[in-house]
């Protein structure tokens, strides 16, 4: 899932200033499960926008609602009454739905509420952590499920380096160090061998070192 | 301003626990505030940050939520979730303006009536003290 973590009130109470009636949009998908900005994070944000609204008298008037996601257009196209009545939206989606949404809506301003931060995976309750980097040339066969470009602090694709210590990376002693789990898991299914192959330099044109990426599939277009 | 200010509170109080102290205290004719409105839960981990907000938001001049003691709750952990949401409902208060002491958590057993006449003491003596709610002003 996409992870994202609110961006602080100040920062939200400034780019909300200049206007009044104020449309707060939750997703239903991706940001809902990372409890960020779901319905129940569109509730609170709410009643935090209106208790700072009431006692620094910024007169305030907020609409809630949250959509199933705000990736799609037949989730964001139902909103159109509340988006003519509001003078500015608040997405609390991901990067995505915020720019989405000013792309159905183009006469509104969408800001975001939400910093979109990774791909990941909520390893236990309250935790997540990043997995993916979505750098469009996937090596997981080469490591047997630990992703370097991701979990690597380096994004070495040779590793590890000099700094990988017990099983920790130099980067942070709280991260487990890429390589170190890769070896393990390389190990663990007798596949040690794998690591005398040096794997080359890659292009990175998959990635956004490429500009902006775009997947057409015909089969599935009218 | 104490004269004509007396305070709101809204106290949550899960039923296995500290309602049934709260009911006690009345058995035990136990003197405590009249302004404490108390919400029964089925358990303090129903209680969300959300509810906290909405009290404050409707003119509570504090909230308490008062849960089982530690290791008793009758869900197993809903009162340690509560304390950690709690602790988290504070942060909100503070970066919306409203001081967090407004905001307690009170472990309160069920045959501990004099426990909840003391908890409703203290939030209204802490009231008082902090005055009537920045929103109500
Ligand atoms: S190698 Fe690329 S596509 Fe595969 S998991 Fe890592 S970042 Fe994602
Ligand atoms: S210590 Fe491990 S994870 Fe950290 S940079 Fe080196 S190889 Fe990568």
């Amino acid at each position: 899932m996409i992870v994202g973590d609110r961006k602080p009130i100040e920062e939200i109470k400034e780019m909300l200033t200049p206007y009044k009636k104020i449309l707060l949009v939750g997703c239903g998908t991706c940001i809902s499960v990372c409890m960020t900005g779901g319905e129940k994070e569109v509730g609170i944000l709410a009643s935090e926008l209106r208790i700072i609204s009431d006692l620094e008298k910024k007169g305030w008037e907020i609409t809630e609602d949250t959509i199933q996601r705000q990736c799609e257009r037949e989730y964001i196209e139902p909103l159109k009454e509340k988006f003519d009545q509001a003078d500015v939206v608040m997405s609390m989606a991901c990067g995505v739905g915020v720019q989405y949404m000013a792309e159905v809506f183009p006469h509104k301003i969408v800001l975001p509420a939400v910093n979109t931060t990774f791909y990941g995976t909520n390893v236990a309750e309250g935790e997540w952590q990043e997995r993916c980097a979505g750098c469009g040339d996937c090596v997981l066969d080469k490591t047997l499920g630990i992703c370097p470009v991701a979990r690597c602090s380096k994004g070495l694709f040779n590793g590890p380096c000099g700094g990988t210590d017990k099983g920790k990376c130099e980067v942070n002693k709280d991260l487990d160090c890429a390589w170190y789990l890769i070896y393990n898991r390389l190990k663990e299914h007798g596949k040690l061998d794998m690591l005398d192959e040096v794997m080359s330099i890659r292009s990175w044109k998959s990635s956004l070192h490429g500009g902006p990426r775009k997947r057409v599939r015909e089969e599935a277009q009218k | 301003m104490s004269d004509e200010y007396t305070p709101k509170i809204v106290a949550f109080c899960c039923k296995y626990c500290a309602y049934t102290a709260a009911d006690l205290a009345g058995s035990m004719r136990l003197d405590y505030p009249t302004n404490i409105k108390i919400v029964q839960v089925l358990c303090t981990g129903r209680i969300d940050v959300l509810h906290i907000l909405k009290a404050f938001e409707k003119g509570a001049d504090a909230v308490y939520v008062a849960g089982c003691e530690p290791g008793d709750c009758h869900f197993l952990e809903g009162n340690y979730r509560a304390v950690k949401r709690m602790a988290y409902a504070k942060e909100l208060l503070k970066e919306v303006g409203i001081e967090p002491e407004r905001l307690e958590f009170f472990h309160i057993g069920a045959s501990e009536g004099p426990a909840f006449a003391e908890a409703a003491k203290k939030m209204t003596d802490r009231a008082l003290e902090l005055g009537p709610s920045p929103l109500r002003k």
